[in-house]
């Protein structure tokens, strides 16, 4: 379990970076926090010929909040987020989710960046930043672009970076006062990836939901406006009205033959509304 | 006088805060938590060579050619260079056994995924990698056998042609099954444990060199048994045992796995001759995963008569193990089935008994006995087998376990297989496990429901543990090793510090510190000044090894042996020197006291040593340096014992499992260190809930091991291991010293039953039951499912 031999470059800008992999083609891959590169060098499931460093690139560590929403820089790793040393989008929103990834010690070197680059449908950032609808900053030879995160994943383990594109940042809305986020992760033991994810953000003033089931070998299935799963409208009481056999349906339209998958899959994204309405309770009895 | 009342005539006199029974923190861990173990990693040797080997993917085909680069020809080896090495050969004398034999490298075929093709060195693992990387197979890949039952099925692939079948060995036992088969109540189950990996943090791993000042072949090696390593190199490599030295430094967990004589071991020592310089081969968690640390993946039918009160009339059973491709050395391929027919019956007395097992050979890992060896299997599925048959009768699973287990009256007792059971009181274990656990609270819970919508389950599981089971036990076996007397070495040196020497080896058990308790006890000399001596051929008396729970039982009786006989020599000596009479003196908290004065066990020593002139001219001339041997006064094994009680909370959703409370009463006869014991049952604890929900080496049709990582491999972390309530009991064993037992297996056994009992208490409204470990998510959730469709299709 030893890597094959490559050559190591640590750019200290973009356009350095963007340069090298660029030069390097398909041959060349950037690292981050190496959580799930290095598993993967070892493995020699990866045989880059060189590895770009992203580590030097300070511009890729800063975080600027907006109007409106927080564009965190692609170097923010999983613990600045769960240690609140970056703002928030809303009251413990990433917090939360970034606290169930993984052990600590993965936590303090995988970063938002590799996590969303990597795309693993089964970790926590594609999903959670899925649901809250979050765009990605991509840099490349010949520019910048932005894409939607929907579009930016293409599928298990792939993306719509081209060879020489980095991913910059990622900017993601911040969520109203109004609306509560459910996150449900279901796994097997503490630190481990998902094998089912429920998200559900819902602002019932506005009559709105967003859902998301994932970690099911694609990108997550997103329902941008996710009322026919509630009964057709959005109110307090929507988790109530959850539909467990429209959510397997759209299971079983995008492929999901495994009636036990399904059944959790569904369950969990119950649990995530359940989890929303729960907190509009839990912050109403505590002001 | 029996040595049982020799030891405690001795002990009796002397202070207790260090001797045995005492609640003393292990020696061994200052080192050991402060990072400054010795393990075979941390060693470093000038001009050492890195070695990789080329494995076979596939699990079976035949070998059509290895291409070898041109470049490489002198770095690479396969076979074909091996001159003068002998494949491994592990017989069992039972009769009908058929003999696999494993080439070091493979010759001919390839009969599993891992299996060895050619070595490389190199001054780096990785540069070694990079050429095995190199190296071309021409592989002509035949039909694999990825399970056993069918793999017993005629006409399946051949593991190995010339056997005819795929069994290694058959066995069957009948006493008298069919006086049950009237029994008013029959209840039959097929349950099954997955394949494991034993996942000792520290992997295996050699540094080998040859030592040509002494003529010696110097193997470091993570071993659990050096002296056994020894016999098994010496004929693999067709050298004399005094031409080997075997040194296991500290070791980092073994667990049965590091009791084995591995194929890359032979090949490292021929390497190292070859080289004319030191070679080291790491094992990595891939290899260790898919290659090598396979266990307890067994298949039981088994079919329960009772009486309506539950009293059972009789126990019927068919069981497979899956044994692998090879025999594994020394214990071989048909210890667990051959275990399994033997123990089945566990802590119960019934009349009639009927056990077939099957070894069988498969293109997977050899299966190697792992910490507990065939008794986990063997008690999940008697265990989970008994509930089943409570809930028939509708009776509470502690009423069909008391109406059986083997009652303190009866003690000592011999079971239906003619075990012999030393002392004990099973039944209490139980109660005390069930008053511990609060079983009639945790049922009022259960009746009531939980607001979160989980079911609540009460699991109970009993098992026995034979263990340091001697001569009388393996010889039958016929197995390469046989354990007789346990020797050890007792020597005090001149400033009056005391070591010791065993065969046997720590690689956890704290036997550092407990032996040099059990020299305390005797001699009075403080722990911190005993050194122990081990895991080195060239300094220890020979031993079989750490295994089978053994260790305190033969080590620490020899030790106590040895002890014993130093401490009439010093007495002897401090006689001279105090001019007393022999029988005027006696040894007391390390004096020797006389009528009118004493003098230490250190001036003793400095007397014997460096003042010989101060001594008279008949002094007895042995000194203070002893060899003892020991063997209790039956070598028919300790029967310690447990009861295991958890309450877990299961919800049927999701499938997801919480342990909620555990509980554990054991008996291991008198604790050296309660402490030390109670670390025992914890790491075998967190073990035994892996098997329950967690561990599997899952294959495909194919015979692919598919979790290559431990992502995949999914060992229980520290969330996942609950702080159990532990309870112990002290029945002394009346055949050993001090009335020991062995206790460093059972953890590791009552889990898995005591798990899927309580999850099975909890599911049996739903209708659902799982006899499969590891219970795991998906396995509950699909039963729930299926439970639910069947009851809509009945309604
Ligand atoms: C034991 C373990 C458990 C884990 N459990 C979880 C879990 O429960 N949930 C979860 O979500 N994750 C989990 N992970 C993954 C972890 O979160 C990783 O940190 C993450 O997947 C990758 O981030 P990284 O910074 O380490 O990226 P790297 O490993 O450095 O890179 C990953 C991939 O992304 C590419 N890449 C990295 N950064 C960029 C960039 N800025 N632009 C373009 N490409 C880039 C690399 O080329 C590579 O292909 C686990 C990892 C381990 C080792």
């Amino acid at each position: 379990m030893k890597p094959a031999p490559f050559r190591m470059e640590r750019p200290r800008d973009i356009a350095g970076a963007t340069a090298l992999l660029a030069t390097g083609g398909d041959g060349a891959k950037a690292m981050a926090g190496s959580q799930s590169l290095g598993p993967m060098l070892n493995l020699r499931l990866a045989t880059p010929e060189l590895i770009v460093d992203l580590t030097g690139i300070d511009a890729l560590r800063t975080v600027r909040e907006e109007p409106g929403h927080v564009v965190y820089g692609a170097l923010i790793t999983h613990a600045d987020v769960e240690d609140g040393r970056v703002p928030d989008v809303g009251a413990h929103i990433l917090r939360r989710v970034a606290g169930g990834i993984a052990y600590r010690a993965v936590r303090n070197r995988g970063t938002l960046g590799g996590s969303l680059a990597h795309a693993d449908p089964a970790a926590d950032w594609v999903n959670a930043l899925s649901a809250l609808g979050a765009e990605v900053e991509i840099a490349g030879p010949d520019g910048t672009r932005r894409l939607a995160i929907g579009a930016f994943l293409t599928g298990a383990l792939s993306t719509a970076l081209a060879a020489g594109e980095i991913l910059v940042a990622v900017q993601v809305p911040k969520v109203p006062a109004s609306a509560r986020f459910g996150y449900v992760k279901h796994c097997r033991k503490v630190g481990e990836f998902a094998h089912a994810i429920g998200a559900v953000l819902v602002d019932p003033e506005a009559g709105s939901c967003r859902a998301l089931m994932g970690a099911i070998d694609a990108p997550p299935l997103l329902f941008p406006d996710a009322a026919r799963l509630f009964g057709g409208h959005i109110d307090a009481g929507f988790a109530a009205r959850f539909d467990a056999t429209a959510a397997d349906a759209a299971l079983t339209a995008a492929g999901m033959d495994d009636a036990v998958d399904r059944h959790v899959h569904v369950e969990v994204l119950r649990r995530a509304a359940v989890q929303a309405a729960t907190l509009f309770t839990e912050t109403r009895s505590a002001a | 006088m029996s040595e049982t009342q020799a030891h405690e005539g001795v002990g009796a006199r002397l202070p207790r805060q260090e001797g045995v029974g005492a609640r003393l923190p292990r020696k061994e861990d200052d080192r050991l938590m402060r990072g400054r173990g010795q393990f075979i990693a941390d060693i470093r040797m000038t001009g050492m060579q890195d070695v990789a080997f080329v494995r076979s993917p596939l699990a079976h085909a035949r070998i059509r050619g290895i291409h070898v680069p041109d470049d490489l020809k002198d770095r690479v080896f396969t076979a074909a260079d091996l001159d003068g090495v002998k494949p491994i050969r592990a017989v069992s004398g039972l009769p009908g056994f058929k003999v696999s034999e494993q080439p070091v490298l493979a010759t001919g075929k390839v009969r599993q995924v891992g299996e060895l093709i050619a070595m490389c060195v190199a001054d780096t693992r990785a540069e070694a990698e990079d050429m095995a990387a190199r190296v071309e197979l021409d592989l002509e890949e035949l039909p694999a056998l990825h399970d056993m039952l069918e793999a017993r099925k005629p006409g399946a692939p051949l593991v190995h042609e010339h056997w005819g079948d795929n069994v290694f060995l058959e066995s069957l036992v009948n006493i008298n099954i069919e006086a049950a088969f009237d029994a008013p109540v029959k209840v039959s189950r097929t349950i099954s444990t997955a394949r494991q990996c034993m996942a000792p943090i520290e992997g295996r791993g050699a540094v080998i060199h040859f030592d040509h000042r002494c003529d010696q072949l110097v193997v470091h090696t993570a071993s659990q048994m050096p002296h056994i390593v020894r016999s098994g190199l010496s004929e693999c490599l067709q050298m004399e045992e005094g031409q080997i030295r075997i040194i296991s430094p500290d070791v980092g967990g073994g667990f049965g796995y590091k009791a084995i004589l591995l194929a890359e071991e032979v090949c490292l020592g021929w390497l190292a001759q070859k080289l004319r310089r030191p070679v080291r081969w790491l094992e990595d968690r891939r290899e260790h995963l898919t290659a090598n640390a396979n266990c307890r993946e067994h298949h039981y039918e088994i079919t329960l008569y009772a009486e309506r009160d539950g009293t059972l009339r009789g126990i019927d059973c068919e069981a497979s193990v899956d044994s692998g491709a090879y025999s594994a050395y020394p214990f071989s391929a048909c210890l667990e089935a051959a275990q399994v027919a033997s123990i089945l019956p566990g802590p119960y007395d019934f009349p009639a008994y009927r056990c077939r097992t099957w070894s069988v050979a498969t293109n997977k890992c050899p299966i190697l006995p792992y910490r507990g060896v065939a008794r986990t299997g063997v008690c999940f599925a008697l265990e989970v087998a008994l509930d089943a048959l409570a809930a028939e009768l509708g009776l509470p699973p502690e009423v069909v376990r008391l109406k059986n287990l083997v009652r303190p009256e009866q003690m000592p007792f011999d079971n239906i297989t003619n075990k012999h059971f030393d002392s004990g009181d099973y039944p209490q274990a139980l109660h005390r496990a069930l008053d511990a656990i609060k079983a009639d609270t945790v049922r009022a819970r259960q009746t009531a429901g939980e607001r979160d919508g989980r079911r609540i389950g009460l699991g109970l599981s009993i098992y026995c543990e034979q263990a340091a089971h001697g001569t009388s036990v393996y010889s039958g076996w016929g197995i390469p090793m046989v354990p007789g007397h346990e020797q050890a070495g007792a020597r005090l040196t001149p400033d009056g510090g005391l070591e010791l020497r065993i065969g046997a080896h720590s690689h956890g058990q704290g036997l550092e510190t407990t032996l040099a308790q059990v020299a305390c006890e005797i001699l009075g000399i403080p722990v911190a000044r005993t050194r122990l001596v081990h895991g080195d051929t060239a300094m220890t008396p020979y031993s079989t090894g750490s295994w089978g729970s053994r260790v305190m039982v033969m080590a620490g009786g020899a030790v106590a042996t040895a002890c014993t006989e130093l401490a009439e020599r010093v007495r002897r000596i401090g006689a001279h020197m105090l001019q007393a009479r022999l029988d005027e003196v006696r040894l007391e908290n390390g004096r020797v006291v006389g009528p009118a004065g004493d003098v230490t066990i250190s001036q003793v020593a400095h007397t014997w040593y460096r003042r010989p002139q101060d001594l008279p001219a008949d002094v007895d001339p042995h000194g203070l340096e002893v060899t003892a041997g020991y063997k209790p006064q039956r070598d028919s094994g300790t029967f310690s014992y447990a009861a295991h009680a958890v309450v877990v909370a299961v919800d049927p959703e999701l499938g997801e499992v919480e342990i909620l409370d555990y509980v554990i009463v054991e008996d291991g006869g008198t604790l050296v260190n309660p402490m030390v014991v109670d670390g025992q049952i914890l790491g075998g604890l967190a073990q035994g809930i892996g098997t329950a929900l967690y561990e599997e080496m899952p294959f495909d049709t194919s015979g692919q091991p598919l979790a290559s990582t431990l992502a995949d491999y999914l060992l229980p972390g520290a969330p996942e291991v609950p702080l159990p309530f532990i309870d112990h009991m002290a029945t002394p064993s009346p055949y050993t010293a001090f009335g020991v037992k062995g206790i460093g297996e059972g953890g590791a056994i009552a889990p898995p039953a005591a798990i899927a009992n309580a999850i099975n208490d909890a599911l049996r409204p739903v209708g659902a039951e799982m006899l499969r470990a590891p219970v795991t998510p998906r396995r509950i959730v699909e039963s729930v499912l299926k439970a639910r469709a069947n009851r809509r299709s009945a309604a």
